[in-house]
C-alpha cells in the first residue's frame, strides 16, 4: 500500500474505518512535543480511524511511581481511569507511558485495595497500545505511506524494547517508509541514560551513559536519530546539541506521517 | 621447582602503619558510612583506566554468555525449572534444612547455624582455634565478604590467604572485589603486575623480578605464591554455590583449580552457606550446572565441579568437615512476598554484566559487597533501608531491564527495584523532617507532581505557564543555568524551548473549535 493507494482508498476501505480511537498523548508530548501527538492524529487519520482526545487525560504517573511514592501515583492513575473508560482503543506514542499503564497500574490499584478501581483500571489498562503495536498488532499495517528521504538511526528506548516486547515492530515500519536509509545502531540495547527522575538522583551516571549513546548516534553518520519515546530523545539529543554534532532527534511518528505530498 | 619456604609474619608497609598478617584493605568492610551512591560514582567516573577496563570485560562476558545462550535450545525451559525449584525451596525452606542438616550429619559433617555474620564468624574463629590453625585458606566466596571475615580472623590472629586469581589480586592490592564473579573485573595486567611485584615478598614468595604483564606469567606467579601456601595450609574455608538435601552435599564449582586444592590437602573444611543455597535433591544439578556456568563466565562447563558428601577417613579431601548456615537478614527477605524472589539467586552476576550503570560505576561505589541490579535488590532487604546508603541503591539504576532479560532464575529485577523504592520513600515520608535537603526537596516535588496530575484542570493550568514560558524564550534553547534540579540536567545537556502551544491547545484550536 502506498502513500496514494491509501489516501485513494475510498473511507469504507481504509484499515481503521469505524474505529474511534482514544489519544493518550502523555504530559511530556503535551507539553514539550505537540507535532509528535499531530503526527499521531495525522497517521491515524490517514488511516480511517475517528481519533478522540480527551481532556480529562494528564499522566500515566511514572514520575511519581518510578521513583516510589505510590500513594502520590494514585490520583494520576483514577484520571486515566476517568479519561479513557468507554474506548476499545487508546494509542500513546510512548512505549515507557503504555508500559506504565499496562504494568504499573494495576500494581498500584492493587496496593490500593479498593476492588472497583483494580477492576476498572484492569478493563482501561488493557485497551492502551503503543502506535507500532496499534498500527501492526490491530490495523494490520505495516507501509503507512510515509516518505522520508534522510539517514536515520533508531534507538530501541528500553522499555518498548524490554516491557512491551515491541521486537522488530518499528524497525518493520520504518522499513517501509520511501526514500530513507536506515543505519543500525552500535550498542543500540544499552539505555540512553535517562531514567525519569533517575536523570536527576544520578545525574552524574546519566550524563555517562547519554554521552555514549551519544557517541555512538555519531557514529553512524545518520542525520537523524528517532525513537519511539521522546524523553529518551529529548536526553539524546540534549548532549548531541551541547556539542554541536548537527544530529537531530525525531520521533517515530512524526516520520511515519510524512508523505511525499507534504 | 624449587621453593624456599617463607614463613607466616608481619607487615607494616601498606598497612596504615599497623603490624599486619595479610594486607589491609583501603576501604571499610561494611561501607556503611560511605558516600550515597550518587556521590560516590562520581569518583568512579573519572577513572579512565578502570572505566575501559569496565567496558571491555563486561562486553567480553555478555558477549560469551549470548553465545552461550544461543546454542542451548532448551535455555527457556532451563530458567522455568530453575525458577520452580528455587521457589520451591523458598516455600519449604524450615523443610529442606532440616532435611539438610540431617543428611550432612549422617555423612559426618558438623552443622553450625549462625543468625548474622557476626555469629558466622565467630564460630569459623572458633573451629580455627580449637584446630590450632593461625592461617587458612580460602576459595572465593561472597558470603565471607558479606560478613567481612578475613578482618575479623585478622584481628583474631589467624591469617585469610584468598586463593583465588581475582581475588589474589584483590587482597593484594589492599582493595575491595567490585564483582560477584570476577572480582577484580576494574584491574588490567599492567596493573596486576604492578601489584604482584610490590606486594607479593611481603606476604609470601616474591613474584619473579622479571614477570611481565602477559597473563600465563602472571598465573605463574600466583601459582607459585600460592603453592606454599595451600601446602602449609591445615584449614580451608569456603562458600558454597549449592548443598543437596537429599545426599547431603556440599557443591562448589569454579575455574581455576585453587578450590580444588583448598578442598583436597587442607585437614579441615568450614563452608559458610547462606540458608536459600538449599536445593532440595542432587538431581537438580542438572539444571543449574547447565545454567551457572553458561551464565556466568559463558562457558559450557566450569572446569571444576566437587561435590563433598562428608568425610572419608584416610582418603583425599578433609578428615573434618564443618558447614555454616547463615541468616544474616534472609529470612527477612523471605517474609517480603515480593522482595523475596531474589532468594532465588545463584550469583552468576548475568546482571551485573548486562547492567548499564555498573558498567560505568565499577563495584565500589554501590557500598554493598553486592553490587548491580542483585546487590541493589538484595541488600537493601538484608540491611533494612534505615541507612542513606542502603536508601540510595535502589536508585541507582535506570529501570532500563536488561538484568529481567538475562536471569537464570527469572528473578524481576525491576519490579523488585520499585518496591523497595516504595519502601524507602514511605520511610522518607514516615520521618517528617528530613536531615538530607534533597530528600526534603524531592518529598515536595513528588507530593506537588501527584496533586498536579490527579486533575486535568489543574494540569491545564501548569500548561498556561510553560506556554508563557515558551513565549518568553523566543525559541531560544535552554543551555547550563544555575537553577537547582534543573542545573542537574542542564549541566550536561540543551533542551529546545518549550512551544508556545501544547498539543492540548492545539487540539482545541484545530479539532474542537471546527467542530
Amino acid at each position: 500500500m502506498t502513500a496514494t493507494s491509501v489516501n485513494a482508498k475510498t473511507a469504507a476501505n481504509k484499515p481503521g474505518a469505524g474505529m474511534t480511537v482514544g489519544l493518550f498523548i502523555t504530559c511530556v508530548n503535551d507539553v514539550m512535543f505537540p507535532q509528535t501527538g499531530q503526527a499521531v492524529v495525522t497517521i491515524l487519520e490517514r488511516l480511517g480511524c475517528k481519533v478522540e482526545f480527551p481532556r480529562a487525560q494528564t499522566c500515566c504517573g511514572q514520575m511519581t511511581t518510578n521513583t516510589g511514592y505510590y500513594d502520590e501515583s494514585i490520583p494520576t492513575v483514577k484520571q486515566y481511569v476517568k479519561a479513557f473508560s468507554g474506548y476499545d482503543y487508546v494509542v500513546a506514542p510512548s512505549g515507557s507511558c503504555t508500559a506504565a499503564v499496562r504494568h504499573q497500574h494495576p500494581m498500584l490499584a492493587q496496593k490500593t485495595g479498593d476492588q472497583g478501581l483494580i477492576r476498572d483500571v484492569d478493563q482501561v489498562a488493557t485497551k492502551l497500545f503503543d502506535l507500532p503495536e496499534f498500527l501492526i498488532d490491530v490495523l494490520g499495517v505495516v507501509d503507512v505511506g510515509a516518505y522520508f528521504p534522510h539517514t536515520i538511526t533508531y534507538h530501541p528506548s528500553c522499555h518498548g524494547k524490554r516491557l512491551l516486547g515491541l521486537g522488530d515492530r518499528p524497525y518493520e515500519l520504518l522499513r517501509n517508509v520511501r526514500g530513507m536509509t536506515m543505519v543500525p545502531l552500535p550498542m543500540e540495547e544499552q539505555c540512553c541514560g535517562f531514567g525519569g527522575t533517575f536523570s536527576i538522583k544520578n545525574p552524574d551516571m546519566s550524563a555517562a551513559m547519554a554521552a555514549d549513546k551519544a557517541r555512538h548516534v555519531r557514529e553512524t553518520g545518520a542525520e537523524y536519530v528517532v525513537g519511539d519515546d521522546n524523553s529518551c530523545l529529548l536526553n539524546i539529543v540534549g548532549v548531541l546539541s551541547r556539542g554541536n554534532s548537527g544530529v537531530k532527534a525525531i520521533h517515530l511518528a512524526e516520520i511515519l506521517a510524512n508523505t511525499e505530498e507534504d | 621447582m624449587t621453593t624456599t619456604g617463607t614463613e607466616l609474619r608481619r607487615i607494616t608497609e601498606g598497612n596504615h602503619g599497623v603490624a599486619r598478617l595479610t594486607p589491609a584493605p583501603d576501604a571499610p568492610g561494611t561501607f556503611l558510612g560511605m558516600p550515597k551512591f550518587p556521590k560516590a560514582v562520581k569518583k568512579e567516573l573519572e577513572l579512565s583506566v578502570q572505566r575501559k577496563n569496565m567496558r571491555n570485560a563486561t562486553t567480553t562476558i555478555r558477549n560469551k554468555r549470548a553465545l552461550r545462550v544461543s546454542e542451548s535450545p532448551d535455555w527457556e525451559d532451563l530458567r522455568d525449572a530453575a525458577t520452580a525449584i528455587k521457589n520451591r525451596v523458598a516455600r519449604h525452606l524450615d523443610y529442606y534444612l532440616e532435611e539438610a542438616e540431617k543428611n550432612l550429619q549422617a555423612n559426618g559433617v558438623h552443622v553450625h547455624w549462625a543468625r548474622d555474620g557476626e555469629e558466622a564468624n565467630r564460630i569459623v574463629a572458633e573451629i580455627a582455634k580449637a584446630k590450632g590453625v593461625d592461617e587458612v585458606v580460602k576459595i572465593k566466596s561472597i558470603t565471607t565478604q558479606e560478613t567481612d571475615l578475613n578482618e575479623y580472623l585478622e584481628e583474631e590472629n589467624i591469617a585469610c590467604w584468598e586463593t583465588d586469581l581475582a581475588e589474589l589480586i584483590v587482597q593484594l592490592g589492599h582493595d575491595r572485589p567490585s564483582h560477584i564473579v570476577v572480582p577484580a573485573i576494574h584491574r588490567n595486567r599492567a596493573e596486576v603486575r604492578e601489584i604482584f611485584l610490590r606486594e607479593m615478598k611481603n606476604y609470601g614468595r616474591p613474584a619473579p623480578t622479571d614477570v611481565t604483564s602477559n597473563p600465563p606469567e602472571l598465573a605463574n606467579a600466583a601459582r607459585l605464591h600460592l603453592r606454599e601456601k595451600f601446602l602449609r595450609a591445615k584449614m580451608a574455608v569456603s562458600g558454597g554455590n549449592f548443598v543437596c538435601a537429599d545426599t547431603g552435599s556440599l557443591v562448589i564449582v569454579e575455574s581455576e583449580g585453587n578450590g580444588r586444592m583448598c578442598l583436597t590437602l587442607p585437614e579441615t573444611l568450614v563452608s559458610l552457606v547462606g540458608i536459600e543455597k538449599i536445593i532440595p535433591k542432587f538431581d537438580d544439578l542438572e539444571v543449574f550446572l547447565k545454567l551457572l556456568p553458561r551464565s556466568a563466565t559463558g562457558e559450557r562447563m566450569n572446569p571444576y565441579n566437587s561435590v563433598w558428601s562428608g568425610v572419608t577417613e584416610g582418603n583425599d579431601g578433609p578428615q573434618e568437615q564443618h558447614i555454616i548456615f547463615m541468616d544474616n537478614g534472609r529470612t527477612d527477605v523471605l517474609a517480603d512476598k515480593i522482595g523475596r524472589e531474589v532468594l532465588r539467586c545463584i550469583r552468576c552476576a548475568s546482571c551485573i554484566n548486562v547492567c548499564p550503570v555498573y558498567e560505568r560505576a565499577g563495584g565500589h561505589a554501590y557500598g554493598s559487597v553486592y553490587p548491580g541490579p542483585i546487590g541493589i535488590t538484595l541488600t537493601p532487604q538484608l540491611r533494612g533501608v534505615d541507612d542513606p546508603v542502603d536508601r540510595a541503591m535502589p536508585y541507582a539504576c535506570s529501570l532500563c531491564a536488561a538484568c529481567n532479560e538475562v536471569c537464570p532464575v527469572k528473578i524481576p529485577f525491576t519490579d523488585i527495584i520499585l518496591h523497595l523504592r516504595n519502601r524507602v520513600a514511605d520511610a522518607e515520608k514516615a520521618e517528617k523532617i528530613s536531615k538530607d535537603p534533597e530528600v526534603a526537596v524531592e518529598k515536595v516535588l513528588m507530593k506537588t507532581a501527584g496533586w498536579i496530575f490527579g486533575d486535568a484542570k489543574r494540569f491545564e493550568a501548569v500548561q498556561l505557564g510553560t506556554r508563557g514560558a515558551g513565549k518568553l524564550l523566543h525559541g531560544k534553547p535552554l543551555g547550563p543555568i544555575p537553577v537547582p534540579v534543573a542545573d542537574r540536567w542542564l549541566r550536561y545537556r540543551d533542551v529546545d524551548a518549550l512551544p508556545t502551544d501544547t498539543f492540548r491547545s492545539w487540539w482545541k484550536k484545530n479539532r474542537e473549535d471546527g467542530k
